[in-house]
């Protein structure tokens, strides 16, 4: 563990000494609670067909399929007029694209990132390296199975798929979220404590609280 | 390239001189004349870039090969330095105070095949493998499939199939 999240005691400017245990203080350690559907159907099929119109992007490419969004965001394929956008934050955004291959180091940094989306959140998974391995099925450093870790709404397949995939994807995921079947932000809550047995089986030096939002 | 070498013949023991192109050659030497042949041929015959530092691991003959590939910017020849040393305790003299980019590669090879650099700064911290507790990956004894196998959790059903057969039989199912 890193030494700056070691318990350890600091002096304040004022003299006087406390002890701070970073992991515990800094970090709300409650885990994720399943987000109950509205009280009626109607309603719901409302705040869903709401969701579905306003897909918000979090701009983390972790592999190569990250060069496929740069024609997207732009004019010839312009994503925005099927209400689609990228979000320099996690809090911003409801929709992680993880774009291709996922090394151990990055798996990290998308768990903290996909924890600290607000919900209802969506995963896809862009490229054949999220859905079996593709050309890294034996690589020492790169998981093979997504949603072993996260809870994977959609699949958009390739190696690399073009940008119209991923408008189709895009469709397919507006299709979901209004038939109410995205609920991928529940299904982590739900099996919180798997998923977490599987992050800790890959992730050897955890140097984070279980849940970070 | 043969001047350069007859000349830096004259003042260090060498060994071979591989010439790939006109504009590439690498020269074999031992490990205690690495340095003074880096500096002179920093300081004196202009090859001021530090092009990469890599390794081959040749387990057969059990060493490491270290290779230095300098360039010279004016005249666009690279020259390369190759040494080997012995790949238990795997040790190497560290030329971050020559080259301050060398560090970065010392601190990959520490972490891919455990090839010691002391006194290189930060030669021992993660670099790309963050808690890593097996053997150095690029260590040919390492078993890449066999551990990616264990550790990463895979889907079934993923078949593989010899690329000219699939595509033979796809474009012309009958044999023709």
């Amino acid at each position: 563990m890193k030494e700056e999240l070691e318990k350890r005691i600091i002096k304040g400017p004022d003299g006087l000494e406390f002890e701070v245990e970073p992991l515990r203080d800094y970090y709300c350690e409650a885990p994720p609670t399943v987000m109950p559907a509205a009280y009626s159907k109607i309603v719901e099929d409302l705040f869903n067909w709401a969701r579905s119109e306003s897909i918000w992007i979090l701009g983390f490419g972790t592999g190569c399929g990250a060069i496929e969004m740069r024609p997207l965001m732009t004019p010839r394929f312009d994503a925005y007029r099927f209400g689609v956008q990228w979000r320099p934050t996690p809090r911003q955004s409801n929709l992680f694209i993880i774009s291709g291959y996922l090394s151990v180091k990055t798996l990290k940094r998308v768990i903290r990132s996909y924890e600290q989306m607000q919900n209802p959140k969506y995963v896809i998974g862009l490229g054949s390296c999220t859905i079996n391995g593709g050309m890294y099925w034996d690589s020492y450093n790169t998981i093979k199975r997504l949603d072993q870790y996260l809870p994977v709404d959609l699949y958009i397949a390739g190696c690399m798929p073009r940008p119209e995939a991923l408008l189709a994807g895009f469709a397919d995921l507006k299709k979901l979220i209004r038939s109410g079947k995205a609920e991928g932000a529940n299904e982590y809550a739900e099996k919180f404590e798997w998923y977490k047995a599987n992050q800790k089986r890959v992730i050897n030096d955890w140097d984070m609280p279980d849940y970070n939002w | 390239m043969h001047e350069l070498y007859e000349k830096l013949k004259q003042y260090y023991p060498l060994g071979e001189l591989t010439e790939q192109r006109n504009n590439l050659a690498f020269i074999t030497l031992k490990q205690e004349q690495l340095r003074p042949v880096l500096l002179h041929l920093r300081d004196k015959e202009n090859y001021t870039h530090l092009v990469i530092l890599t390794a081959v691991d040749w387990i057969e003959d059990n060493c490491f090969q270290l290779t230095y590939l300098l360039s010279n910017r004016t005249n666009a020849t690279d020259i390369g330095l190759r040494l080997m040393i012995p790949r238990e305790d795997a040790t190497m003299e560290s030329i971050h105070d020559i080259w301050p980019t060398a560090a970065t590669y010392q601190r990959e090879l520490r972490e891919m095949f455990g090839i010691d650099f002391p006194d290189s700064p930060r030669v021992n911290d993660d670099f790309i493998l963050e808690g890593w507790n097996d053997i150095p990956p690029y260590r040919r004894d390492f078993n890449t499939l066999k551990f990616s196998e264990e550790t990463f959790a895979q889907r079934p059903g993923r078949e593989t199939v010899d690329p000219a057969e699939h595509m033979k039989q796809k474009l012309y199912p009958d044999g023709a």
